[in-house]
């Protein structure tokens, strides 16, 4: 357990973060689909690291798995998806950016501090990290909340469960395969529902607008 | 006959105070001369203010002094007490109000609404009344001495009260100064913890649950920031500043201000004895909201002394940020850290007081020669007005914090302040401080562009009104003043290690540590304030070395090469038709900042059809907390007013019937 | 102050001095090869400066003393500036002047004359260029500042000679907060020296200009004074980021072979970042003006979250 893998994790783990704050402060929708592969390969990296340093090879084959779902095949289907739906840009956010990254950077701080104890029980290499992965977790979420269109609330979901991923290497040494297994055909078929629903709504409203799903409320 | 009794140095500032009070008389019964009131009152006064900062200074290492007057009710006298803190902020006083009583003397000519004797008069009583708020040392005495400082104060700002508009600024200050007033005396009410003895020794002797502490903390605040302007109660600030005459806008916001900030230290630091840490983080962040404000809004005036208000708020700001930041690090007992930022409060105390006068006395040199206050009107007075603009230039280096002036000298302290916050214990605010750090930079940074915009728009460029070209440059007197103020600021920014050997003695009384004291501020020449490897700043090579560079290469580059001159008219770009309104306005030099912090304004703009025949585009810029806070706590004053308007009926069995009701209820009161 | 110091400093003078506009020139030539044209030999600032002092000074008629004596107080600041910053050695009599902080605020002055020069003419150019310099210096300050907090987290000290000596002595490691500090200082070296993608350096487009706009009216000495002030700046700005993020070969207090390697292992350094900048000035546009204010802030965004991944990692 040398400390050049520990200072490689916490490279790693500031890359992520660094990406989550990006990603909140992105405007263009096919950046933020490349963020989101970008993100997906650190998370090989930091994989591929802590199995070579632990010696545990599932999380290689964990490592695969990520790199063909997250940084191959999805941002694929979300390209894809974006070509056929005709949205490029997401102009507005409902609050503006410069707030929304100072509430990022007290989540930062909040999320890091919340994870203190918990972190300090942890045996891994990686104690600071599961902090940060907390913030992004978080911040991902604000994303969601703060997008006016639908296609970047999927691409926040989907974010928030690379900060979990995250969280389980770092503190825990990954997950074990089945739940591994198990979550990776959860975010597919969520991928694939989201899809769905998405073209229904377009098709509804002529527009991916959420603002337009508050038509459906009873007046 | 025994020895005579010593003269202590508190006798000779109440001797200082008294004369004064003769001075302010003398005026009353020379009430329309001027000459008198110019040449011998207001100069005499500035004399005062030197033996009053001397007598305070010399007094300031030594032991508390107290005093205790006669006046006041029969068994409540005044108790004074002069200590290193008083002694501070009475020398704070005397040197500024020394440039801007000699400023005054020569400022006041023509007649402004009020004769001059009595305005002679509500400017001692003031500058009395507040060296009387630093010396007192009981409740009692304090209340007494804060009211008269407001009272007259407010004379003074409503010195051309012909004008609704200046009535208006001077009943707002009023009031939010009583609305303070009220804040400070509960204040003093939990203080006194029931012992019914209101004097401040009584006070630091008594130890308050957390809870009483922390109201007492809270109203303090809410009470003294009222009087220094911190948000939400700075609107009276941008509006009595322009209303006053200059020499008393630059009196209130180089020193009125200031003895609030006194009040904060002094309730905090010496009565409430041990703060709790998250005082401290109230404080900085009210400050920091405040600086930001201040700076935003400074950016987008176009009144050159609405623009001077408001960077005067975004400096207490920053003051009240340094206070917040000793109280954090008080709290965790780390005394020599909030000795740092203690000092870099204090230094800044002075140094605002210094520089913000000298700019106020500048735009009132601008205000006499032009009488345009609106900065669209004027530029290129640096050609007519040459030692204003110079002066000028000095005060506003030091505002914008630029080194080697004084103003950069407590920003450095204060930020050298902040990068010991990662030795807090509490993981929160260890993380928390560096972003309130940023904001404390992002500060500094828009204050030089409001400095910017104020130097630039007023004296350089080319004048913008014809009749601009008859602006008279200041007087005799004027220049002393400014003079004056521009040395002190020089100095202030050339020796600090001096002042800081000054105000050591206040830091450790109040947090127990000094800097000088462990002989770590450095020698004469170089300020470092911990230790010299971690950081050192030396204000004297800095200016030496760049005028020895620029001297230098003058003189090489005339060796070698040659110095000739030609005049010729400025770059047109071919368009032949340029004119003096073709330069930047206030407002378009403020646009970028607009454009950036639009959520803190409240614009209104008349834009102009694609139709209109004469288009007009105006905008005007607010303060939103007038419409959040303001115009609704008055709404509600009036609805609860109108409600119990109702008693009043007019007619008279109704009031008889009142009469009997009352009379019916305190007969059964006794009975019970 | 020992003999070693003076010689130290004596050396630094005449390095900044002879330095400065052959990085420039140096810049020049890269951008021209990346370019595919043939570029003007590398002492052609030089010449220009020589150029340029036999000329003769045009003032405009309602020009003030401030426009004068600028040239030689922006002069006098950059050259303050190349002597703080440990460019060759730690061992500087005059670095206790001023540590980072210091730094910062003298390049704010030298901005603040500048701007109060350009508004002294009182045509609309030079307005124009002094509120569009103050924007850049408002946004680009805080972000430097924030860089330097990061260092000097890291270091425990602002003074720049401490800081490179910390920095150079600790063993190899890879930190996350000095990579966003470095991508952070770039930016703002981008921004405050007046490169592509903030600024064109060499257009002469007055709507597009920031720099240039605040330097239109000067003539003769004055500007090669200020052309040789921004080609310190220049120098400075990259020294500065040498001395806080590659401060290998700069040499420590006693060592006097060191000494010897300081001098080539600058001019090594300085040619690799100079290469760099041409590129990155061939590869990127420049932006509009209203994006201008969005790159600082993302420059100074990356600031603080060094200084909060430093407190959180340690690192």
């Amino acid at each position: 357990m040398s400390p050049l893998t520990g200072q490689i994790l916490n490279l790693f783990a500031s890359v992520l973060l660094l990406i989550a704050f990006a990603m909140l402060a992105q405007r263009r929708i096919v950046t933020l689909i490349n963020l989101f592969a970008i993100q997906g390969l650190a998370l090989v990296g930091s994989t591929v690291t802590v199995a070579w340093a632990t010696g545990q090879r599932h999380l290689y084959y964990s490592a695969g798995i990520t790199l063909v779902l997250k940084v191959v095949i999805l941002p694929f289907i979300l390209h894809r998806l974006i070509r056929r739906l005709n949205v490029k840009w997401d102009i507005e956010t409902l609050i503006n950016i410069p707030t929304m990254m100072l509430v990022g950077i007290v989540l930062v701080v909040f999320a890091f501090n919340l994870a203190l104890p918990i972190s300090q029980f942890s045996q891994s290499i990686a104690r600071g990290t599961l902090g940060i992965a907390l913030a992004c977790v978080l911040m991902s979420f604000l994303m969601m909340i703060t997008r006016s269109k639908a296609v970047p609330q999927v691409i926040g979901f989907l974010a928030m469960e690379n900060g979990l991923f995250f969280a389980a290497t770092s503190a825990t040494y990954g997950m074990p395969m089945v739940v591994e297994l198990g979550i990776a055909l959860d975010v597919l078929v969520g991928m694939i529902i989201l899809g769905v629903f998405m073209f229904q709504i377009r098709e509804q409203f002529d527009s991916l607008d959420i603002h337009h799903l508050e038509k459906l409320k009873e007046d | 006959m025994g020895p005579l009794p010593e003269l202590l140095a508190i006798d000779g500032i109440m001797i200082v105070v008294a004369a004064w009070f003769a001075i302010g008389l003398v005026g009353i019964a020379a009430l329309h001369d001027f000459r008198l009131v110019g040449r011998v009152l207001f100069p005499l006064s500035a004399v005062l203010s030197i033996a009053i900062s001397g007598l305070a200074l010399y007094a300031l290492p030594g032991a508390p002094q107290t005093a205790v007057l006669a006046i006041g009710l029969p068994d409540l006298p005044f108790h004074l007490r002069l200590d290193a803190l008083s002694a501070f902020f009475l020398a704070l006083l005397g040197l500024a109000s020394a440039g801007i009583s000699v400023f005054a003397g020569g400022y006041f000519r023509q007649g402004e609404g009020t004769p001059p004797g009595l305005l002679c008069l509500h400017y001692h009583l003031f500058l009395a009344a507040m060296a009387m708020v630093m010396l007192a040392d009981d409740a009692y005495a304090f209340m007494v001495t804060w009211e008269v400082m407001a009272l007259s104060s407010y004379f003074l700002v409503t010195t051309n009260h012909r004008i609704a508009e200046i009535r208006r600024a001077g009943f707002l200050y009023i009031l939010v100064a009583h609305v303070g007033a009220i804040a400070i005396l509960l204040c003093f009410g939990v203080l006194q913890a029931n012992t019914g003895d209101y004097t401040f020794a009584n006070m630091r002797a008594q130890s308050l649950s957390p809870f009483w502490a922390s109201c007492a903390f809270l109203l303090a605040l809410f009470g003294f920031g009222a009087k220094a302007g911190l948000l939400p109660l700075h609107v009276w600030l941008p509006e009595a500043h322009p209303a006053a005459p200059s020499p008393v806008s630059a009196l209130m916001s180089g020193v009125m201000l200031k003895t609030a900030i006194y009040g904060l230290v002094r309730v905090n630091f010496d009565l409430l004895g041990s703060p709790l840490w998250w005082w401290g983080v109230v404080a900085l962040v009210v400050g920091l909201a405040t600086a930001l404000f201040g700076v935003v809004f400074a950016a987008a005036q176009v009144d050159m002394k609405r623009l001077l208000a408001y960077s005067s708020i975004e400096n207490i700001g920053l003051i009240v940020v340094g206070l917040g930041l000793a109280i954090v690090f008080a709290a965790y007992r780390m005394h020599s850290l909030a000795a740092l930022a203690l000092v870099a409060s204090l230094y800044h105390c002075l140094n605002h007081a210094l520089f913000k006068s000298l700019l106020f006395l500048g735009t009132g040199s601008v205000l006499h020669a032009t009488q345009e206050r609106n900065l669209g009107k004027l530029g290129g007075l640096m050609r007519y007005m040459p030692w204003v603009a110079w002066t000028s230039l000095v005060g506003v280096i030091a505002s914008a914090g630029l080194p080697p002036s004084n103003g950069f000298v407590s920003e450095w302290l204060l930020l050298q302040g902040f990068l010991f916050t990662g030795e807090l214990p509490n993981p929160y605010l260890r993380m928390l401080v560096p972003v309130f750090a940023a904001g404390v930079v992002l500060v500094a940074a828009l204050a030089g562009y409001v400095m910017v915009k104020f130097f630039g728009v007023i004296f350089l460029g080319r004048p913008r009104e014809e009749k601009l070209a008859s602006a008279h440059d200041a007087g005799g007197l004027e220049r002393l003043g400014l003079l004056w103020l521009t040395a002190g600021c020089v100095l202030l920014g050339l020796f600090p290690v001096a002042v800081i050997e000054v105000i050591d003695p206040i830091t450790y009384a109040l947090v127990g540590r000094g800097l000088a004291q462990s002989g770590r501020a450095g020698d004469w020449l170089l300020l470092a304030p911990v230790s010299a490897e971690r950081a050192s700043y030396s204000p004297l090579l800095f200016l030496v070395v760049i005028a020895t560079v620029v001297l230098l290469a003058f003189v090489l580059v005339r060796r070698f090469y040659h110095g000739r001159v030609r005049r010729a008219a400025p770059w047109d770009c071919g368009f032949p038709m340029q004119t003096a309104r073709m330069q930047d306005t206030a407002e378009g030099f403020g646009q970028p900042i607009r454009q950036i912090f639009e959520p803190f304004y409240l614009m209104k703009r008349e834009l102009p059809s694609p139709f209109d025949a004469a288009p007009r585009y105006k905008v005007t810029v607010e303060d939103p907390l007038w419409g959040w806070v303001y115009l609704r706590i008055a709404a509600v004053t009036e609805a609860l007013s109108r409600w119990v308007g109702m008693l009043q009926r007019g007619r008279i069995s109704i009031y008889l019937l009142y009469s009997f009701l009352t009379l019916v209820t305190l007969l059964l009161f006794t009975q019970a | 102050m020992n003999l070693e110091g003076f010689l130290a400093q004596l050396l630094a003078v005449a390095a900044a001095l002879a330095g400065a506009p052959l990085l420039s020139g140096w810049v020049n030539q890269c951008r021209a090869w990346l370019q595919n044209r043939r570029a003007p030999p590398i002492t052609m600032p030089f010449r220009t400066l020589h150029k340029l002092f036999w000329k003769e000074s045009v003032i405009a008629h309602d020009a003030s003393p401030i426009f004068r004596i600028t040239p030689y107080i922006v002069f006098g600041c950059m050259l303050l500036a190349c002597l703080i910053i440990p460019t060759l050695s730690t061992n500087l009599p005059l670095a206790p002047a001023a540590d980072a902080i210091a730094l910062v605020g003298l390049f704010g002055g030298a901005r603040l004359f500048i701007s109060l020069a350009a508004m002294d003419i009182g045509t609309s150019f030079g307005t124009l260029g002094a509120r569009r310099e103050m924007l850049v210096g408002f946004l680009a300050e805080p972000a430097f500042l924030m860089v330097v907090f990061t260092a000097s987290l890291i270091s425990s000290s602002t003074s720049l000679a401490t800081t490179v000596s910390t920095l150079g002595h600790r063993e190899f490691a890879i930190l996350p907060s000095l990579a966003f500090a470095g991508l952070a200082f770039t930016m703002v070296s981008l921004a405050e020296n007046a490169r592509v993608p903030v600024d064109n350096p060499a257009t002469h487009l007055e709507l597009t200009m920031i720099h240039e706009a605040l330097i239109l009216e000067y003539s003769g000495r004055h500007l090669a004074l200020i052309e040789w002030a921004a080609s310190l700046k220049l120098f400075a700005y990259s020294c500065a980021g040498f001395a806080i993020f590659f401060p290998w070969g700069i040499a420590e207090a006693s060592d006097s072979v060191a000494f010897l390697w300081a001098l080539p292992a600058l001019a090594a350094k300085l040619a690799v970042g100079g290469f760099a900048l041409a590129l990155i000035e061939t590869i990127l546009a420049k932006m509009r003006i209203f994006r201008v204010p969005e790159f600082l802030a993302t420059a100074f965004l990356l600031g603080v979250l060094a200084i909060l991944v430093h407190l959180l990692l340690g690192a």
